[in-house]
């Protein structure tokens, strides 16, 4: 069937600057580049052009600039001219539209209408870079309070991890990124004394050596869950939700299921790796409590067990039940958070902001004193350090960075993750393309984002006054809304800027 | 109006979502037993709840007053008590009221974790539906045609009393209103629960129960199920997932949802359909479970037309998502699963006595040695009946051709 | 902790090599929470010398062997609670009596062999070992069951089974025999295989094709595949003292995938693709 989509992308080479060397034609795992011998020209093919900037960032003479298409269809506020194309486009395939990376939709984002504080006058505020600045945060249950006895404390701490940063790495599985991407989080994480998530491909046998910074994941397809993956992690995470498909499965298609992703997920070579929508032991709150106190038993009860839930309508009243369900951390993951593949139409049209759904729960599981029976991680677009230090401002005790990492390593959000030929070899099986990324190349990028971002916290930090990462958690005094109205005020439970 | 919804949902939820483990037991001859198995059912389920909330119904427990209606009500404060006690007076013949007997709420454990041994003042009240009342709702009835006119429009006259006590008067709330039955809930784990109200010195014939895992902690004692309205009586475990659906259908034909649970609203479906529709007791459960069109279409056609027919009159009423009911009435034990099976129900027979769990350990607290047990299967009601008889899934299939 | 060691109760008929004494142990279960139970069942496994754990009183206790890894037997009289051997590997585990839901969820490795029913999930998400069960199963058993390697889980049920049975399979051996259908009676699950991309399921007695979900292809058995069926009842037959031939005498219908990947053509990446005939949303589509 002729295609009627109207390529997205134009090409525009400088042909005086071309030499011919033929990177771009090796680089670009879309097949757009190609070199002709009887006219020594390199010729490309607009249509398969997914804007990646692969080719534009390793031309070494700069000939090479990719642009937005300037084709116009015309203007119409309603038919917008990516309205039309998916109409175009569900009429060639019947299928579902399938994309990668996180909801790209112009609605608010919170983080951007708060402000924070800082000290003038009546107390100081803290260097940073002479005085202590803690930011050791602490994941698992909290007790409600500590007994003694003839002076002698006899309270059982509950099983917690600590980290150095509260920023850590989101779940994303082998299989969905390549070996060479998840080493370089893996090795990330250990650097910097903080967690990574296996996301829930399993857990390659050789990366069991970094067991101290690895969260893994019980999820509704059970890839390679065995007691071992269990008990040689940190912490196990229960995952029903992901921030950009809220109610539905993950869905890794046959041909990235290579012999070793096969080996890691326990499932046969070449075939889909299924994760249906539920947990099929899960469908009901009690039953969640059952899979909880089922890992703590397969753990014997010394790793704290999170909960991972897509940010939606009712996620206060859903996290309350979890915390009482037994959850020692729970993860909320928001609709901007990032995938490997989702159905286009729920990535942008399901779930809502981190931000809010944040607020909320903080305030639910304070408001019922039991705010202390488990950490809140959270999802779902991060971008800078401000993003992260407000979220801590609103009740979170760490927050998951997943396409901010991802950026970090020479993503590009083109959002073709799911097609696997990701040129800069992050999100690709094939090896050719996957070793384009070095893992310890990325592994210092990663490093040098986290550290950049943690010094940044510690600079904010010490300009409120505050020496010392648990003081902001949850003070919402020292956050203000800016152009925000009174229903959005009251779900983040802050002031407006000059109240 | 009271906000009893700013009492059961102080977040303004959408709805109070809560899940659970259920209990049910009956001898199909009538005869009666103590509450003790039913909270020795309860206990071994203890998991499956979460200390928020527990409840039995038992049918049979009052013969000395069973041509009354008796009123179970909790009061939060004399006032309450005060002014709804005034209130019955004037709606009702009183003949006679008493405290309900109790243990001490602290050493029962009750009240969960924020009011921790603490109880509402619980009061039950034997009343009758003035004759001169009687008389004047069936002078202005249209429908002169029906049979039992009388008690049916004493009925409705009893469930606009009861309506009016919830949503009217402060502090009080009526935990339930049929005769010869009564509801005993309260916040806490149900065999504290079953304890706390001495359960053990009732004597009925049907007993169902539940144990509530909510996702707050709004420790309230009315928020705890069965929820129960005239003889119906319901325990559920699972979520409606179609409640807003539903509600807004019960709410046209003159049910206010004040509590905002999805429990509610499966009562006040079951009323409609059963006594004020009067379609029978396996019809209501295809109404709620309906079979899938694809089964739909399979069936002869005397049949497909009859459920094209439920499917489309009662569409609002199908409950969606996953859930287990045990619906009952004087008479009638009803266990329901969701069409897809996504919350379990087990089924126990031994002799005269229908079981209905949701686990089958429980069942075997009770009774160690059983005729028969089996998992149900989704949309098939067990249907336990006065007179000996237990109808099976299968049965009520032939029954509804 | 323990009840003394000895001669735990009699062994039932048909239990294959099962007999009290040496190296036995006894443990009451009445009244213990669940907690308490598997904490010592884990200890004794542990324990050098101890081959058997025979458990008594058992009611509703969850979780029992979840997680137990190591060679011993456990022997459980009563009715476990849900997740029996959830993600257990290597014990064997026998039920006298019914189990409940979650039965072998997510095991790795081992054999459970249950003499009565089992609830819903049956096997859920199992990647090794057996599971034998003598009555029916409810519904969703066999659910994503899969295999790896040498890994090949075996789920056999001598009765029959609710709706979705082996829905989302991917892959193992799930067999359902019928023993106790009436004669010309079906079996009683719907949608079996929904989405079934991997393992097979082979039914004796009577399925009609409207019960299978789409995703699922008929044949009859191959000779290797009547191999596989014959070991898998020959150690039913043996554990539940059944006579092999009279089970092997009735046909098998053997259910496969249709395709590795059901729902290949559900998904498009959303480029332009001149080659590509819109027939995606093909014949795969779930009911």
């Amino acid at each position: 069937m002729k295609s009627y989509l109207l390529p997205q992308f134009a090409v525009y080479r400088d042909d005086d600057k071309c030499i011919r060397c033929k990177v771009c034609v090796r680089q670009c795992s879309f097949g757009v580049h190609a070199y002709d011998d009887e006219d020594d020209e390199i010729r490309s093919n607009e249509s398969a052009c997914v804007g990646c900037q692969r080719c534009a960032t390793l031309c070494p003479t700069g000939a090479l600039v990719i642009r937005q298409h300037p084709h116009e269809f015309r203007p119409n506020a309603n038919w917008s001219e990516e309205m039309l194309l998916d109409v175009k486009r569900k009429a060639e395939t019947g299928a579902v539209t399938i994309t990668g990376m996180g909801n790209d939709k112009p609605h608010r984002v919170y983080w951007d209408h708060l402000l924070l504080n800082a000290s003038q006058v009546t107390n100081p505020s803290i260097d940073p870079l002479r005085e202590p600045m803690e930011l050791r945060t602490f994941l698992g249950r909290k007790p409600d309070g500590l007994v003694f006895k003839d002076g002698r404390l006899i309270t059982d701490m509950p099983p917690q991890v600590m980290i150095e940063t509260p920023i850590i790495f989101s779940a994303m599985s082998y299989g969905a990124i390549s070996y060479q991407a998840q080493l370089a989080f893996m090795q990330a994480a250990q650097e910097l004394g903080t967690l990574c998530n296996t996301g829930e491909g399993g857990w390659p046998m050789d990366f069991r050596r970094f067991g101290r910074n690895v969260i893994v994941q019980c999820a509704s397809g059970r890839f390679g869950v065995d007691p071992d993956y269990l008990n040689q992690a940190a912490i196990v995470e229960i995952k029903i939700g992901q921030g950009a498909k809220p109610g539905i499965g993950g869905h890794l298609p046959g041909e990235k299921v290579t012999a070793a992703v096969a080996a890691t997920r326990m499932i046969p070579e070449g075939t889909d790796a299924l994760s249906p929508a539920p947990q099929h032991d899960i469908y009901s709150i009690e039953d969640l409590s059952m899979l909880i106190y089922a890992l703590k038993e397969a753990t014997n009860y010394e790793k704290p067990i999170s909960v991972k839930i897509a940010a939606v309508h009712n996620a206060a009243a859903i996290a309350s039940g979890m915390v009482r369900a037994g959850a020692d951390i729970i993860a909320v993951d928001g609709f901007r958070g990032g995938t490997g593949a989702a159905p286009r139409v729920i990535r942008d049209n399901v779930g809502i902001p981190t931000e809010l759904a944040l607020a909320a729960i903080d305030e639910r599981l304070r408001r019922e004193g039991i705010r202390n029976r488990a950490s809140i991680l959270v999802a779902g677009g991060f971008r800078n350090s401000a993003d992260i230090i407000k979220a801590i401002a609103l009740g979170a005790d760490a927050v998951y960075i997943g396409t901010a990492a991802l950026v970090a390593m020479g993503c590009t959000l083109c959002q073709q993750c799911n097609t696997g030929k990701c040129a800069w070899g992050i999100t690709a099986q094939d090896p050719y393309i996957a070793k384009r990324l070095n893992p310890d190349i990325a592994t210092r990028r990663l490093v040098n984002l986290v550290r950049a971002w943690t010094l940044e916290i510690k600079e904010m930090l010490g300009g409120m006054g505050i020496n010392s990462i648990e003081s902001l958690r949850g003070n919402r005094l020292h956050l203000r809304g800016i152009g925000l109205q009174e229903w959005e005020l009251e779900v983040l439970g802050v002031k407006g800027a000059g109240q | 109006m009271k906000g009893l919804d700013r009492i059961t949902n102080p977040f303004n939820d959408d709805k109070v979502i809560s899940n659970c483990g259920l209990f049910g037991m009956m001898s199909t001859r009538g005869r009666k037993f103590s509450g003790r198995d039913v909270i020795l059912a309860m206990a071994n389920m203890h998991d499956r709840g979460n200390g928020l909330g527990g409840g039995f119904a038992a049918y049979g427990i009052y013969p000395e007053y069973e041509d009354c209606y008796a009123l179970h009500v909790m009061y939060e404060s004399m006032a309450g008590k005060e002014q709804t006690e005034a209130f019955i007076r004037t709606a009702f013949d009183l003949v006679h009221d008493e405290e309900m007997p109790h243990r001490d709420p602290a050493s029962s454990r009750v009240g969960g974790a924020y009011t921790a041994g603490t109880a509402p003042i619980l009061w039950r009240y034997f009343v009758r539906v003035p004759e001169n009342v009687l008389k004047d709702m069936i002078r202005e009835d249209a429908r002169k045609d029906i049979k039992n006119i009388e008690e049916d429009v004493a009925d409705d006259y009893v469930v606009k009393q009861v309506m009016t006590i919830d949503t009217q008067i402060a502090d009080a709330y009526v935990f339930s209103s049929g005769k010869n039955m009564g509801v005993f809930k309260g916040v806490g784990y149900p065999e504290d629960i079953g304890n706390f109200f001495c359960l053990e010195e009732y004597s009925g014939y049907l007993w169902t129960a539940h144990g509530r895992f909510p996702t707050n902690t709004q420790a309230w004692w009315g928020g705890a199920h069965p929820f129960s309205l005239l003889d119906w009586s319901v325990v559920h475990n699972g979520e409606i997932s179609s409640y807003g659906t539903n509600r807004a259908f019960l709410e046209m034909h003159g049910y206010y949802c004040c509590m905002h649970t999805d429990t509610e609203v499966i009562a006040y479906a079951v009323d409609l359909l059963a006594r004020r529709h009067r379609l029978p007791m396996d019809i209501v459960a295809k109404v709620l479970a309906p079979p899938l069109w694809t089964a739909i279409d399979r069936m002869p056609g005397p049949e497909r037309r009859l459920h094209t027919a439920l499917r489309l009159t009662y569409p609002a009423l199908l409950m969606n998502g996953p859930f287990t009911i045990i619906i009952a009435r004087q008479g009638e034990m009803i266990g329901l699963r969701d069409r897809i099976q996504l919350r379990p129900l087990v089924a126990g027979i031994k002799d005269d006595m229908l079981y209905l769990s949701s686990e089958e350990a429980p069942i075997r607290v009770v009774c160690p040695e059983l005729d028969e047990t089996w998992t149900v299967k989704g949309g098939e009601p067990i249907i336990g009946r006065l007179g000996g008889r237990v109808i099976t899934g299968s049965e009520s299939r032939a029954a509804a051709s | 902790m323990l009840d003394g060691e000895g001669p735990g109760p009699g062994a039932r008929p048909g239990v294959a090599g099962v007999a009290p004494g040496a190296g036995c142990i006894t443990l009451d279960a009445l009244g213990r929470s669940y907690r308490e139970l598997n904490r010592t069942l884990r200890a004794l496994t542990a324990r050098r010398g101890v081959s058997r754990i025979s458990v008594t009183n058992v009611l509703g206790q969850r979780y029992i062997g979840t997680g137990l890894r190591g060679e011993i037997e456990v022997m459980l009289y009563g009715t476990p609670g849900n997740d029996l051997g959830a993600f257990m590997d290597g014990p064997v585990i026998y039920v006298y009596g019914n189990a409940q839901d979650g039965v072998g969820n997510t095991m790795n490795s081992g054999k459970i062999v249950v003499y009565g029913n089992a609830g819903d999930i049956a096997a859920m998400s199992m990647r090794g070992g057996k599971i034998f069960i003598r009555g029916n199963v409810g519904s969703r058993s066999a659910i994503h069951m899969k295999e790896c390697g040498e890994k090949r889980p075996l789920l056999v049920v001598g009765g029959t089974a609710h709706d979705f049975f082996g829905e989302y399979m991917a892959g193992g051996t799930a067999i359902l025999l019928g023993l106790n259908l009436g004669p010309g009676e079906y079996h009683k699950a719907n949608f079996i295989g929904t989405g079934m991309h991997g393992g097979e399921i082979f039914i004796r007695g009577r399925v009609d094709p409207y019960q299978l979900g789409a995703a699922v292809k008929i044949s009859q058995p191959a000779e290797d595949d009547m191999r596989l069926i014959a070991d898998a009842v020959g150690e039913f037959a043996e554990l539940f003292g059944y006579d092999v031939d009279e089970i092997m005498h009735e046909n098998f219908l053997k259910l496969s995938p249709k395709s590795l990947r059901p729902f290949a053509g559900l998904y498009h990446a959303g480029s332009r693709d001149d080659s590509y005939n819109g027939d995606g949303a093909g014949e795969c589509l779930g009911e």
